[in-house]
C-alpha cells in the first residue's frame, strides 16, 4: 500500500518534516509581508506583516483554553451520567 | 399557471422507489439503489423553471413545483447527495432503511419546491417522522431512546411552525405563500414559522437534538442525517428570512458554539454533529446579513457542506462500521489498518477547514467577505475565528486521534480494522472528487447560484491569509496535543433539560408511591405490636403472608406488566408511526397522481 509506505517514510523522517514544516511556516509569513498585495484588506491591522498568522495561533490557543475551562465547570461529565437508558 | 399538466416531482420517484425496495433482492436491488436516486437527479436536472404541480384541495391551490434558481440549487445537491448515500449503503441488508432515507429525501425535496406553507408543513413533517428510523435502526437501546427524543423535539417545532401558518393565513386574509416575509417587522406569526425553522437549522438553544440523535444513527443512516435536516431548514431561511438581522448573531453563535463543544468531544461522530451546527451557523449568518453575495454564500456553503460533511460522516462511519467503535477513547493509530478511510477523512477535513483548492474555500469565504463588505467587522473576525476552530478539529483531532495518537485499540478493535467494503470506497472517492473539483472549478457551483456571482476567491491576499490561519493553527495544535488529549467523559448540553425533565416525572412516580408503600408497612407493625401475643401472631402471619403477598405480588405484577409494556410500547409506536408514514406517503401519492 503506497499511502501507508508514504506515511511511514515521513514518520521515519519526522525531524526533517518537522523542520521542513517550520521553513514552511517562516515562507509564508515572509510572503504575506513582500509579495502579497494588501488591497483587500477590510481592516487596518491587517496590512501588519503576519496578522493572520497571529490571528490563527491565538484563535486556536483561545479556543482550546476556553473551551477546556468551561467544560471544567462540571459540563464535561462521566459516561454514565444520563444512566443506563 | 400550469394547472393539470402532467408534472412529475422528483420527489414522486423516491417515493415510488422507497415503497418498491422491498420487493427487489440481491444484485437487481442494488441496481435499484443506484438507479432511482439518479433518476430523481436527472429529473431535477431537467426541471423547467416557473411554476408547477398546482392542485386544487379545499379552497386552496397548492403549489408542490416552484422551480427557480433558489430551489434548484438545494434541488440538485440534495438529490447528488442522495446518490451518494445510497452507493455508501448499498450493503445494507434492511429495505426499510432505505425506504426511510428515501422518505427522508423526498419530504426535502417537497419542501424545497413548495410554494405554499401547508405543503412545506406536510413535507417537513415527513422528513421528520421518516429521518428518525434512520436513527432507531441502529437498535441499541439508546438509539431508542435519543430517537424518540429527537421526534419530541421535531414535533414541537412542527407545532410552532404550524401555528405560525395559520396565524399568518389569518392576518393576512388567506395568503399561504411561502416567499419572503416582512423581516423589518415580523409579528408573532412570523416569529413561530422563525423558530420551526431554526430548530431544524439546529441553533442553539433549539440545537440539542442533532448530536443527541446524530451520534446514534446507524452508520449510513448518519450520512443522510448529516445533509437534508439542516440544510433544508437553510434554504427555508434564504426563501424566507433573507435579512433578518437576529440571525447574523444567532449564525455567529452557533459557529462558535459548536467548535467550543467540539474541544470537549470523545464520539468522533458526535464532534461531527456539532461541527454541523458550527458550519450552519455561517449559513444562518449569511441570510441574515441578506446581500446578493451573503445568499449565494449561504447556497453555495450549503452545497459545499453537504458533499464535505457527508465524507466526514462517511469516513468515521466506515470506521465504526469496522470496528464497532466512534470513541477517541477507544480507537488510535489506525492508519496501517484502514489507509483509505483516513485519506477519504482527511480530504473532507481540508475541504471543511477551508483549504485552497478545497470545497469550503470558495463557499465558506463569499459569507465571510459579505460580512466584511457591510461592515459587520466583528461578526466576520468571530467566523474567522471559529474557521480556526474548525481545522483544529475536523481537519486535525478527528485524523491524528483515530489514525495516529496513542492506541487505544483493544485486540479485537484492531483485529476487525481494515478499509471499509468498495461501495463505501467507492463513495467516499466520488465525494471526494467532488469536493476538490468545486475547489478547483469554481464556475461549476457558481453557475448554480441564485445571483450572478461577481467574487474570485483565489485572489494572492485570501490564499495568504487562509494558510497563514490554518497552518498556525496547526501549530497551535501540536503545541497543545496534551491539553487535547480525548478523556471518556460526556458532555452536557441542552438536552439535559428535557432528559432530567424526564427523570423528575418519573421520580414523582415513583418516590411518592415508595413513601407510601412504607408507611404502610409501619402501620401494620405498630398495630401488629399492639394486639396481644396471640392475635400479634395471627396478624403478623396475616401481614407477612397475605398482606405483603397481595402487595407484592400486586406491585411485582404492576412492575413486570410495566416493563412488559414498555417494550411493548416502544416497539409499537415504532411500528405505528411507520404505518402512518407509509399510510401518509401512498395517500400523497394517490393524491398527486390522480389530480395531475
Amino acid at each position: 500500500m503506497k499511502i501507508v509506505a508514504l506515511i511511514e517514510f515521513l514518520r521515519r523522517h519526522l525531524k526533517a518534516v518537522i523542520r521542513l514544516c517550520w521553513v514552511v511556516l517562516a515562507l509564508l509569513v515572509a510572503g504575506d509581508g513582500f509579495l502579497v498585495s494588501k488591497e483587500h484588506a477590510h481592516t487596518a491591522p491587517e496590512h501588519w506583516i503576519g496578522f493572520w498568522s497571529a490571528f490563527g495561533f491565538t484563535a486556536c490557543v483561545l479556543i482550546i483554553i476556553f473551551s477546556k475551562w468551561y467544560g471544567h465547570r462540571g459540563i464535561m461529565t462521566r459516561e454514565d451520567y444520563y444512566g443506563d437508558e | 399557471m400550469a394547472m393539470n399538466e402532467l408534472w412529475l416531482h422528483p420527489a414522486v420517484i423516491l417515493l415510488l422507489g422507497a415503497m418498491l425496495v422491498p420487493l427487489l433482492r440481491g444484485r437487481a436491488r442494488m441496481m435499484f439503489l443506484i438507479a432511482v436516486p439518479l433518476l430523481a437527479f436527472m429529473r431535477v436536472v431537467c426541471l423547467e423553471p416557473g411554476t408547477h404541480g398546482v392542485i386544487g384541495f379545499l379552497d386552496w391551490n397548492l403549489t408542490f413545483g416552484r422551480v427557480d434558481k433558489l430551489s434548484q440549487v438545494f434541488g440538485y445537491i440534495m438529490t447528488l447527495m442522495c446518490i451518494l448515500g445510497s452507493v455508501y449503503a448499498l450493503h445494507v441488508k434492511n429495505p426499510a432503511e432505505h425506504a426511510a432515507a428515501w422518505c427522508y429525501v423526498a419530504g426535502s425535496l417537497g419542501v424545497i419546491y413548495a410554494g405554499d406553507y401547508l405543503v412545506v408543513f406536510l413535507f417537513w413533517e415527513l422528513m421528520a417522522f421518516s429521518s428518525v428510523f434512520l436513527i432507531w435502526f441502529r437498535r441499541r437501546p439508546q438509539s431508542v431512546n435519543a430517537g424518540l427524543r429527537y421526534l419530541l423535539v421535531h414535533v414541537a417545532g412542527g407545532v410552532a411552525l404550524l401555528g405560525g401558518i395559520i396565524l399568518r393565513y389569518k392576518a393576512t386574509g388567506g395568503s399561504l405563500a411561502f416567499g419572503a416575509m416582512d423581516v423589518a417587522h415580523p409579528d408573532l406569526a412570523t416569529w413561530l414559522i422563525l423558530a420551526g425553522f431554526i430548530l431544524n437549522a439546529a441553533v442553539p438553544p433549539l440545537h440539542a437534538w442533532l448530536p443527541d440523535a446524530y451520534s446514534e444513527a446507524t452508520v449510513t443512516g448518519s450520512v443522510f442525517l448529516c445533509a437534508f435536516t439542516t440544510k433544508t431548514a437553510v434554504y427555508a431561511l434564504c426563501r424566507a428570512f433573507a435579512g433578518m438581522d437576529v440571525l447574523v448573531v444567532l449564525g455567529v453563535i452557533m459557529a462558535i458554539y459548536g467548535v467550543v463543544y467540539a474541544v470537549l468531544e470523545n464520539d468522533a461522530r458526535k464532534l461531527l454533529a456539532y461541527h454541523i451546527i458550527s458550519q450552519v451557523g455561517y449559513m444562518v449568518a449569511g441570510v441574515g446579513l441578506g446581500t446578493q453575495m451573503a445568499i449565494n454564500g449561504a447556497c453555495a456553503h450549503a452545497f459545499a457542506h453537504i458533499l464535505y460533511k457527508g465524507l466526514l460522516f462517511m469516513g468515521t462511519g466506515s470506521v465504526l462500521q469496522m470496528t464497532g467503535k466512534s470513541k477517541f477513547t477507544e480507537l488510535g493509530g489506525l492508519y496501517s489498518k484502514m489507509p483509505w478511510a483516513f485519506v477519504f477523512t482527511l480530504m473532507g477535513g481540508l475541504s471543511i477547514s477551508a483549504f485552497p483548492l478545497f470545497s469550503g474555500f470558495v463557499s465558506k469565504s463569499m459569507i465571510v467577505a459579505a460580512g466584511f463588505e457591510e461592515h459587520r467587522t466583528t461578526a466576520a473576525f468571530l467566523l474567522m475565528l471559529a474557521s480556526a476552530g474548525t481545522f483544529l478539529h475536523t481537519g486535525l483531532k478527528v485524523p491524528y486521534f483515530i489514525w495516529f495518537g496513542k492506541n487505544n485499540c483493544s485486540t479485537e478493535t484492531w483485529e476487525r480494522a481494515k478499509d471499509p467494503p468498495w461501495n463505501m470506497r467507492l463513495a467516499m472517492a466520488i465525494t471526494a472528487v467532488f469536493c476538490i473539483g468545486i475547489g478547483c472549478y469554481t464556475p461549476y457551483l457558481y453557475n448554480m447560484l441564485p445571483y450572478a456571482v461577481d467574487y474570485h476567491p483565489y485572489t494572492a491576499y485570501h490564499v495568504s491569509e487562509t494558510l497563514q490561519i490554518l497552518l498556525f493553527t496547526a501549530v497551535g495544535f501540536f503545541l497543545f496535543l496534551k491539553k487535547l488529549e480525548p478523556t471518556a467523559t460526556i458532555s452536557l448540553d441542552m438536552d439535559w433539560f428535557y432528559r432530567m425533565g424526564g427523570r423528575a416525572v418519573q421520580w414523582f412516580a415513583s418516590k411518592p408511591f415508595q413513601a407510601l408503600d412504607t408507611w404502610v408497612g409501619e402501620l401494620y407493625r405498630v398495630c401488629g405490636l399492639a394486639w396481644l401475643m396471640t392475635s400479634a401472631r395471627v396478624s403478623a402471619w396475616f401481614d407477612g403472608r397475605v398482606i405483603d403477598g397481595v402487595v407484592d405480588g400486586v406491585a411485582r405484577g404492576v412492575r413486570d406488566t410495566g416493563d412488559r409494556l414498555r417494550h411493548v410500547q416502544t416497539r409499537q409506536l415504532q411500528f405505528n408511526i411507520f404505518s402512518a408514514v407509509a399510510v401518509l406517503v401512498v395517500l400523497l401519492l394517490v393524491y398527486m397522481l390522480t389530480s395531475m
